[in-house]
């Protein structure tokens, strides 16, 4: 329990630091939202200066941090210039998008790496583990945003699937099973893309994984005790295998996220990746930061979902 | 031995793909701004070696003609077959920046030849293509190398100072990789100038690439350092007086190499996508200097996406490059680890 | 006689765990003191963790320790700041247990004996190469050989190239970390030969680390037995040998019989 308190601990500090450093990343920014609006004749000089004032953009860098923080506290997040609206609601809507994107691409990831990657491991050097072989060294050398884009293009040209967005126009009037259809016609080829730039590594390591648990020395002494080979593998050579996957589970999280912020400004899907876009080209500094922060916290969640899931499967870290 | 045969071939393939883009003057037909605005979207163009049902030594293309009735969509005109020229004079490029050179591998007269098609403004894909490369490519391998400058840098201070130094370094590292990386790198690329010169641009990109790479391998180098810094042939060299920077130069620099040069072929690959990345978005060189990613921007376009089929094609050009990086990476890391193995 | 080395009750402690763990101390020396005069040899002998190779360290001033003096003739190593270390590395120097690790496996043997003139800039280039061949010629490796690096030499040739590079300096003690461990036993007694023919070729002070009792009596004079970071019992080698006092010493000495050591092979001198 300690372990998870402190592994709580850690990640609240990490994620305390990485707001100050977005932060001072931000002290970079020449120009903000403000000074486009001062060439814009219909807004008054005092209207720039209230503004100004209540956004305390003049201030020095530490007190524009804890009036944030204090924004942070309730609720708030700081403020979105473009959107005229605090930026936590903002978030929170593209959030849930690109939180349903990640999760669907995530499960279905793993769906297929497991079997395809324990399959690979149990008939190494074979024609299945060959084949498999030259199927992720192939899609290892398509980069995400080739592969986006092909799917984009092969979409635009057969027509089969939509070509962006979430949901059709008239989603409102459709039947229960009609928007489901919809969403998950929309949703194909964002998880298409993202599944497909994910499984190759994740095959690769777990087949790595299996592999070194099948040919431990542990492992062939229970072969010798005669136990059977659907045993040895789930409950003898996949608990083993257990810590690498749980820590390649936390690493598939961060690299997924980056991932899918790409595919949702290709495919025009409503998440994180195209507001964070709009807010650069936008200088919409409290949106960008927010946007950061927003993604930092779903890795550290996913991490800590790792470490606690670890906590569970290994003993050797309860002992500790 | 047979590792560093692998790794040769490798770097020769790479060598190979890297100077075909360097002499992006010599290989492309055309200048690459070069407009023409009587041909715009052309469809790639084929060559031939049969007229008229006869074999002909020299290759040859028809060249465009309007479609019946349409206004934008060409066809091959077979009353007019034009011969491909070789090592011809043309437009006046810079070999390798330095250089001014005529001579082109290849050239047509009387018609302009789209070998991968051409863009909204009739320019030529495939010189874009070769002379796109140029930049990405670049932008790639120096934001690698100073990233491994920086990482070695921070890892050996890190590793070989240990105390305070070492616990903030590696916290900061920390920080650095607790963000998803492209978050991190359009963060990074958000709080700069937005719309500036192409090489304040390129040289922009480099920086924001090399801020975002550094916190892995330094910690590998970290680790590197940390185990030959207890190396009894150190404190050997300490015996005889060797002062920090004796030791750092000639005993545990030499031992980061390995480290380092296989972080190189895993950083240069995905530095050259990451500038891709921001260029398709409009956030890293801009028009109408090419750079791969620039050349797909066109795409966001629904029209251009279901019409033009040949505006992808600069997508695929960093395929083989991936390949190459990554079969050389593969080889380094197997001859690190065989190395430790026997040594 | 003036004392070479005087060692004024050292103590060394290390502090180890981790952040969240309890802190815990080594205390690796309690309180030693001797003193080695010139001509001599010392044989320091203990069991692994009796605290022999860090008393090593502490003389050669390879270590800080945590309290305590060492004297080597007139300079107090222990105040010696690190810049002020070129003093003594001509007068002391150390040959270490295991060669794979105390030679850099990227170096020519060669260069390795060169690279000690090379830090202390002894003359040019051409001096450096001149004294390293003529040292690895004194210890008995082959010329041809010199320019191939330490894997391809055997574990006595090894040591053989750390002895050679012990010496480029000249120093006036050498310390000598179990250096025949880790050897086979009939290399053991070619290089314990080697050994006594340059301490008296060169004038040396010697001082052998070894667990072994019947080395150390057939290498040195004087014996020291170490545990637990203190000395349990000093005294010359054939007195220790026929009367032990001390319970470890009485310990190691019926470890020792028995066994075919170096004691068994014939002795040059």
């Amino acid at each position: 329990m300690r372990y998870l308190a402190r592994r709580l601990a850690q990640a609240a500090l990490l994620l305390l630091g990485v707001s100050i450093l977005t932060f001072l990343f931000s002290a970079l920014a020449p120009g903000n939202y403000l000074d486009d609006m001062r060439l814009n004749p219909q807004i008054s000089a005092a209207t720039l200066a209230a503004l100004r004032a209540q956004y305390d953009l003049d201030r020095p860098l530490p007190l524009r941090y804890a009036r944030w923080m204090n924004s942070v506290a309730h609720g708030e997040l700081g403020y979105s210039f473009a959107y005229n609206s605090p930026v936590a609601p903002l978030l929170w809507m593209r959030a849930r998008n690109t939180l349903l994107l990640t999760l669907t691409a995530m499960l279905l990831a793993w769906a297929l790496a497991l079997p395809l990657g324990i399959w690979s491991a149990e008939k190494r050097g074979g024609l299945p583990d060959r084949a498999v072989s030259l199927a992720t060294a192939t899609l290892m050398v398509v980069p995400d945003l080739v592969l986006a884009l092909g799917l984009l293009i092969l979409a635009a040209r057969s027509g089969w699937f939509p070509t962006g967005g979430m949901v059709s126009v008239d989603f409102a009037e459709l039947s229960s099973a009609g928007k489901f259809r919809d969403l998950a016609l929309h949703m194909a080829l964002p998880v298409a893309a993202l599944v497909l730039s994910a499984l190759p590594t994740l095959v690769r390591h777990i087949r790595a994984a299996v592999g070194d648990a099948l040919t431990a020395p542990f492992l062939r002494a229970a072969m010798a005790h005669g136990i059977s080979r659907r045993k040895l593998l789930y409950r003898y050579a996949l608990r083993a295998a257990a810590n690498p996957l749980i820590s390649l589970f936390g690493f598939s999280v961060g690299a997924l996220l980056s991932g899918s912020l790409i595919v949702e400004i290709v495919m025009s899907w409503p998440g994180l990746g195209p507001l964070l876009l709009e807010a650069i080209l936008a200088r919409d500094l409290y949106v960008v930061i927010g946007g950061v922060l927003f993604s930092t916290v779903f890795l550290v969640c996913g991490n800590f979902l790792a470490d606690m899931l670890l906590y569970w499967a290994d003993p050797r870290i309860r002992a500790r | 031995m047979m590792q560093r045969r692998r790794i040769v071939r490798w770097v020769v393939a790479l060598f190979v793909l890297h100077a075909a883009v360097a002499c992006a003057g010599f290989l492309a037909p055309y200048d690459p701004v070069q407009q023409d605005r009587e041909h715009v979207y052309s469809a790639p163009m084929r060559i031939h070696f049969v007229e008229h049902g006869r074999m002909r030594l020299r290759p040859f293309f028809y060249a465009q003609r309007l479609r019946e009735g349409s206004y934008n969509l060409f066809e091959e005109d077979t009353e007019r077959a034009i011969p491909v020229d070789f090592l011809v004079t043309g437009a006046p490029y810079r070999l390798l920046g330095l250089v001014v050179c005529r001579r082109h591998l290849f050239g047509v007269q009387g018609a302009r030849l789209y070998l991968l098609g051409s863009d909204g403004f009739g320019r030529d894909q495939l010189s874009r293509i070769l002379y796109g490369g140029q930049l990405s490519l670049l932008s790639g391998l120096l934001g690698a190398a100073c990233t491994v400058f920086f990482s070695a840098l921070i890892g050996t201070l890190a590793g070989f100072y240990g105390g305070w130094r070492d616990a903030l370094l590696m916290r900061l590292a920390e920080l650095f990789l607790a963000l998803p990386w492209l978050y991190l790198l359009f963060a990074l690329r958000a709080f700069l100038p937005l719309s500036v010169s192409p090489t304040k641009a390129f040289l922009l990109v480099v920086v924001v690439l090399a801020a975002v790479g550094w916190a892995r391998p330094a910690r590998l180098v970290r680790g590197v350092v940390l185990s030959v810094k207890e190396r009894d042939f150190v404190r050997a060299a300490r015996g005889f007086g060797a002062g920090d920077a004796y030791l750092v130069r000639h005993h545990i620099l030499p031992e980061t190499r390995s480290v380092l040069l296989t972080q190189s072929a895993i950083l240069v690959p995905q530095f050259v996508l990451a500038e891709m990345t921001l260029s398709f978005l409009g956030l890293g060189i801009p028009e109408p200097v090419p750079s791969w990613g620039n050349l797909l921007g066109i795409l966001q376009q629904y029209s251009v996406l279901v019409s033009y089929w040949w505006m992808y094609l600069p997508a695929l050009a960093i395929v083989p490059f991936f390949v190459g990086y990554q079969g050389l990476a593969n080889a380094l890391h197997e001859d690190e680890a065989t190395a430790k193995i026997d040594g | 006689m003036e004392p070479l080395l005087r060692v004024e009750n050292v103590a060394k402690h290390y502090s180890g765990g981790g952040a969240f763990g309890a802190k815990r101390e080594v205390h690796a020396l309690n309180g030693v003191s001797l003193t080695i005069y010139p001509g001599t040899t010392l044989a320091l002998v203990g069991a692994s963790g009796s605290g022999k190779s860090t008393l090593a360290l502490c003389m050669t001033g390879l270590e800080q320790v945590s309290s305590g003096r060492v004297w080597f003739g007139e300079t107090e190593i222990t105040k010696l700041q690190p810049h002020e270390r070129g003093a003594i590395c001509s007068k002391v120097q150390m040959v270490f247990q295991d060669p794979a690790s105390s030679l850099n496996p990227r170096m020519s043997a060669l260069e390795l004996v060169m690279e000690p003139l090379r830090i202390q800039k002894r003359g040019d280039r051409r001096a450096w190469r001149a004294r390293a061949t003529e040292l690895l010629d004194r210890v008995g490796l082959h010329k041809e050989r010199l320019h191939q690096s330490p894997n391809e030499f055997s574990g006595g040739q090894r040591q053989r190239i750390a002895l050679a590079r012990a010496l480029a300096l000249g120093p006036k003690l050498l310390i000598l970390d179990e250096a025949l461990s880790a050897l086979d036993c009939s290399v053991q007694a070619q290089i314990a030969n080697l050994l006594l023919e340059l301490q008296s070729e060169l004038a040396l002070t010697c001082v052998f680390i070894t667990h072994d009792m019947a080395m150390a009596a057939h290498l040195a004079d004087e014996i020291a037995v170490m545990a637990r970071g203190r000395i349990v019992e000093m005294g010359s080698a054939s007195r220790l040998m026929s009367a032990p006092e001390h319970e470890v010493t009485q310990r190691m000495l019926s470890a020792a019989r028995g066994l075919n050591t170096v004691a068994d092979a014939p002795r040059l001198l």
